[in-house]
């Protein structure tokens, strides 16, 4: 069985449908990138996977649990499932390192002591072991997201999970970030990455997902589809992203 | 009539006293008004559909009525009621408690939905339970937000407590009338009375600065 199964998946906000019975299976070590436009449901779809959104019919198994299978479940997927936000989400009264090193100790029942060190070691793999001090106010949007990804790797997660990370970036600072995630996609992460960056996709991508209206129109592999986009509303939008 | 700040000294004393009271009610009653508010408010931010209202209902009753009607309610009506005496000490102090509750929890519930609803989402995104996500990371957050509104809340209480002397407290306000009932020296008289507040309500803005000064409020 996948790691992560819809089933007939559907979401929708009071009568606004975002996903329409949606199935889709991932496995593994499968790089993920999913691309549409604004208001397709590639973000919705994602919140589905770590249960941010309440699905409203069919099921979502993830690593063989429903997200349906009540709170206590819940947290047990969301360990499993890191994320990462566009807006970052850092907890601001805490220094890098704390922020890092929270998951550990509060979700793994890690020690102080413990902790910090698997924070200090994600924060040196990010590429900010001198910033550990540091609180988010005073780091840049490039730095935050990475010690961002720390955090989310921090809890030992077996996929993670981006919803448009780069998209609050400027220009210069996202590619610190993408060479962050494409290092994590060559150790054989399993992710699921909702984003704008073509060259991500190509570079490390197994799959790329076209979403419209709530629906999958394209799945397939990324340097095929995006070079000779099989549907002309994909090749329109491809168009206006690069 | 001559005014003639020296006979303030001979009350001095009496005005320590009548200050200890004022302390002793408003320290008791906030220490409790924190309590409940923070009961309330959290049930008003985060309970279901009955713990909602019931909060709902509690603040909406405390916020529109007087407070000197409430602790009359609680000192005459209550033991008609529920047959159950009460000193007027302990009715002035449930008085504060009941109703800075209802006011802490408006504080409370505004602090924590303040607080933005993607940090929230991080902390469940790390596995944490939603309480848990309370706890450690909306929780500290939103206290800083609360501190000077809290702040306002404490001095409204202490100034609240005069009003007791409709019970026959002996805190600072009526010792202020004991003491004018036999000498007639208003001016000297309510002027210290006017200070004694001042100075306690001076040494808890401070107190409430040196905290907000100590943490980061964000």
């Amino acid at each position: 069985m996948s790691f992560i199964e819809f089933k007939n998946t559907s979401k929708s906000f009071g009568s606004l449908s975002v996903l329409n019975e949606v199935n889709l299976s991932i496995n593994r070590g499968e790089v993920v990138v999913l691309i549409g436009p604004s208001g397709s449901g590639k973000s919705t779809l994602l919140r589905c996977i770590n249960g941010l959104e309440e699905i409203t019919g069919g099921d979502l198994i993830v690593d063989g649990m429903s997200v349906t299978g009540g709170s206590r479940q819940l947290c047990e997927i969301r360990q499993e499932a890191g994320m990462v936000f566009q807006q970052f989400n850092l907890f601001p009264q805490m220094t890098a390192i704390q922020n890092v090193d929270l998951g550990p100790r509060k979700v793994r029942g890690y020690s102080k002591a413990r902790a910090k060190e698997l924070a200090r070691e994600l924060l040196a793999k990010v590429g900010l072991s001198d910033k550990g001090d540091h609180f988010p106010s005073e780091l840049s949007g490039g730095q935050q997201q990475r010690v961002a990804i720390a955090r989310a790797l921090a809890v030992k997660p077996k996929v993670m999970l981006f919803d448009e990370p780069t998209s609050a970036l400027d220009p210069e600072l996202k590619q610190e970030v993408l060479n962050v995630m494409l290092q994590l996609a060559k150790e054989g992460m399993t992710m699921v990455v909702v984003t704008h960056e073509m060259s991500f996709a190509k570079q490390v991508g197994t799959r790329l997902i076209f979403m419209e209206n709530g629906k999958i129109a394209v799945d397939d592999e990324p340097r095929k589809v995006i070079d000779t986009p099989p549907n002309p509303r994909m090749k329109d939008f491809l168009n206006h992203v690069e | 009539m001559q005014v003639d700040w020296s006979v303030i000294f001979d009350f001095i004393p009496q005005l320590i006293a009548g200050s200890k009271v004022t302390i002793y009610i408003t320290v008791l009653g906030l220490f409790g008004g924190i309590i409940v508010g923070f009961i309330a408010g959290l049930m008003r931010a985060y309970g279901g559909r009955i713990l909602n209202s019931v909060a709902f209902v509690y603040i909406e009753i405390i916020r529109g009525t007087p407070i000197v009607v409430q602790v009359m309610f609680l000192y005459f009506a209550l033991p008609v009621l529920a047959n159950v005496r009460i000193d007027p000490m302990s009715a002035a102090i449930l008085a504060i408690i009941v109703n800075a509750g209802a006011y802490i929890a408006e504080i409370v519930r505004g602090a924590f939905q303040s607080i933005s609803r993607g940090l929230t989402e991080a902390g469940l995104a790390i596995g944490l339970p939603h309480w848990k996500v309370l706890l450690y990371i909306v929780g500290p957050i939103a206290f800083r937000r609360m501190i000077p509104p809290l702040g306002n809340q404490f001095i409204v209480s202490l100034k609240d407590t005069s009003l007791f002397i409709v019970i026959g407290v002996g805190e600072l306000t009526r010792t202020g009338q004991e003491i004018m009932a036999a000498n007639f020296r208003a001016v000297e008289i309510w002027t210290a009375i006017a200070v004694c507040y001042l100075i306690m309500t001076g040494a808890m803005t401070i107190g409430l600065r040196i905290i907000e000064k100590r943490m980061r409020i964000l």
